[in-house]
């Protein structure tokens, strides 16, 4: 006769087994809440597990995914980088106002090297100068807003023979039946993927975030590091611009307004800490789908667009605390 | 130098951003022969007044040790209220945006509070919640006032100066003495500067957060009240990309993003600065864009100053 006690035993998980469950839960939370919220959504959208529908999310959400790929370093690197919103501005009226000016090349290497130099500066004052990441680069939003401005003289840009350019092929081509911008934005999350996870380098990133001090003291030249993560920060937004300017063949001057904020929602909602020295790319990636896919998903079940803004609002929150809440075993801190 | 430095340093009464703002004062007055006016001092004041009344409550909370990108978004929320609720009478319409204010204020504390999130994400997430708020009670719409006596608010004076300055420059002060004067002002600096210790000591630093998230809710709704009886409307964008502004007029000012550190006079500093480059270098028809470069080389150049000031003493890593 099985006792009480066997019969509870064959229901539930081992003490091992359930804390075995509740750490993969907590270190892999996001994901399981992001398989819960495209199942939901499929329940209620017939659309939205369609292939094409897919697609479009991904397509839609490469160009911030892209750029917090390069974010996501600088923030594991203990420092924050407000300044890619104003940059990707930058990049993408410069790209397109230099195509018809220079030819193509040309405009995509001069937006690449003055993408890289306004990294190089943020890179220099925050790794050589030391000073406060934050201020920084929102002093570098500002002045490259002001920048665009003065270089476009207020205007927007376009890109007069939209026809015949294969500039068009960065935004707008399929290669294997996917679209460029998301193969450009999974080949660079899995080549800084694998750079931060195998490489010294990654490693060097990841000290310097977790503990600068016992960094520096066992021989990490932080300076260099910090600056490179800038100029990887600054690679990427160039990546995104190219995009940008390659879909829509034109720019407004202040396009990339309000990016730097929402490439840090999709950051924290993966779970990278903003205190650096923790994270990953893939969980970026999966942050950034999250953002594209509930926004997508309210879409279609009829909310009007800015109802995203709310769900957004409440899960960065979730997201966040129930990982605190795990880490210190209480839901809610204790001091009054 | 030394002596300069010590000055610089703050031994002296007056702090560097005011040398700035003095500076800038005599500048442009010699550039240009409209800036050195009553009308325009007056204007400079009601123009700074909006990110002046954010800046006031962004200081408390820096120096708490948080921060609060929500303002923007709260300015816009009680501008739309106060603007589209004017049918159920002048009054209602005030105190609900007031008091919209005021509850993303205790919304936003009570998680920082109760969750220990850092309040940079907390109120990150309520910028992106607050804006979607907005656009649910307006739905998309811009309003306009219909009540005369709001609109003539905005433009009212008493004497030669402008209300909404006046109200702006009380509000300053006491929000001045209440940082030096009080307790509670205290508390802020004790919270902000090391939390541990505060606690040990007894302060409630949850509660002490809470009051001041409160309090930053109140004056973006303040602001955002007044700014919509400027413009006599409401815009659902309204106060974008303002917790930005507001910030860096804080930063200027002196107030340390780590906390613990930070005067309203300082702020009051920082928001002038701001509000005489701006209204100079148009007054000198310089267009407005390179005020942005400037502002930002400014904003470098401050941090710069103040890190050369504050090296630390101690020999080691720096790192």
């Amino acid at each position: 006769m099985a006792s009480a006690e066997d019969v509870k035993q064959g229901f539930m998980l081992s003490k091992n087994q359930r804390a075995g469950l509740l750490s993969f839960l907590s270190a892999q939370g996001i994901l399981v809440f992001f398989l819960i919220s495209m199942l939901a959504f499929s329940l209620f959208s017939e659309q939205f597990l369609s292939q094409s529908n897919i697609m479009t999310v991904v397509r839609q959400a490469s160009i911030i995914g892209i750029i917090a790929v390069g974010v996501t370093v600088v923030i594991i690197g203990g420092n924050l980088d407000l300044s890619v919103g104003s940059m990707l501005s930058f990049s993408t009226v410069l790209v397109v106002d230099l195509h018809d000016k220079i030819g193509p090349t040309n405009a995509i290497l001069v937006m690449f090297a003055m993408t890289l130099l306004i990294g190089a500066v943020n890179g220099f004052l925050i790794g050589f100068m030391r000073l406060n990441s934050l201020i920084v680069t929102l002093a570098m939003l500002s002045a490259i807003q002001g920048l665009v401005l003065i270089y476009s003289g207020g205007q927007n840009v376009d890109i007069a023979n939209q026809g015949d350019t294969w500039f068009a092929f960065f935004g707008r081509d399929y290669v294997a039946g996917i679209a460029v911008p998301v193969l450009l934005f999974g080949l660079l999350a899995v080549i800084v993927q694998v750079v931060m996870s195998f490489t010294g380098y990654g490693r060097r990133i990841f000290a310097i975030g977790g503990n600068p001090v016992a960094a520096v003291y066992s021989g990490i030249r932080k300076n260099w590091c910090v600056f490179s993560t800038y100029l990887i920060s600054a690679f990427c937004v160039a990546c995104a611009a190219l995009v940008l300017g390659s879909r829509v063949m034109g720019s407004q001057n202040n396009v990339g307004q309000g990016y730097e904020l929402l490439v840090l929602a999709g950051i924290i909602l993966g779970g990278t800490s903003l205190l650096g020295g923790a994270g990953s790319i893939w969980k970026t990636v999966i942050g950034v789908l999250i953002l594209g896919f509930i926004q997508n998903g309210l879409l279609l079940m009829g909310y009007p667009y800015y109802a995203q803004w709310l769900v957004t609002w409440v899960i960065i929150i979730l997201a966040v605390w129930l990982d605190l809440a795990y880490k210190r075993k209480h839901l809610f801190t204790t001091h009054s | 130098m030394t002596t300069l430095k010590s000055f610089l340093r703050g031994g002296a009464f007056i702090q560097p951003i005011w040398i700035f703002v003095i500076a800038l004062f005599v500048f442009f007055s010699l550039m240009s022969e409209y800036f050195l006016s009553l009308g325009n001092i007056n204007n400079i004041l009601v123009q700074t007044s909006t990110i002046g009344l954010l800046a006031l409550g962004m200081t408390y909370v820096m120096i708490n040790g948080n921060i609060d990108l929500s303002v923007g978004a709260t300015l816009g929320l009680a501008a739309s209220l106060a603007v589209g609720l004017q049918p159920l009478g002048l009054t209602v319409a005030v105190l609900a945006s007031l008091a919209a204010g005021i509850v993303i204020g205790a919304i936003n504390g009570l998680i920082v509070w109760k969750t220990g999130v850092n309040a940079f994400i907390v109120t990150l997430g309520a910028m992106i919640g607050v804006r979607g708020l907005i656009f649910v009670y307006t739905q998309e719409q811009s309003f306009y006032a219909s009540n005369f006596a709001f609109v003539d608010f905005g433009a009212s004076t008493i004497g030669p100066f402008p209300v909404l300055a006046i109200i702006f420059l009380a509000c300053t002060l006491i929000m001045h003495l209440v940082l030096k004067k009080t307790g509670h002002g205290r508390n802020t600096f004790a919270v902000g500067g090391n939390p541990e210790a505060a606690m040990d000591a007894g302060i409630r630093i949850g509660r002490n957060m809470l009051i001041n998230f409160i309090i930053v809710g109140f004056f973006a709704a303040l602001a955002g009240v007044l700014l919509a009886t400027q413009m006599g409307a409401s815009t659902p964008n309204l106060g974008r990309d303002y917790e930005l502004w507001t910030i860096t007029a804080v930063v200027l000012g002196g107030t340390k993003l780590t906390g613990g550190h930070g005067s309203i006079s300082g702020t009051l500093g920082g928001v002038l600065a701001i509000g005489i480059l701006r209204n100079g270098m148009n007054m000198m028809q310089v267009p407005a864009f390179y005020v942005l470069v400037i502002l930002g080389a400014i904003l470098i150049t401050v941090l710069i100053i103040d890190q050369r000031l504050n090296v630390p003493t101690a020999k080691g890593v720096r790192a």
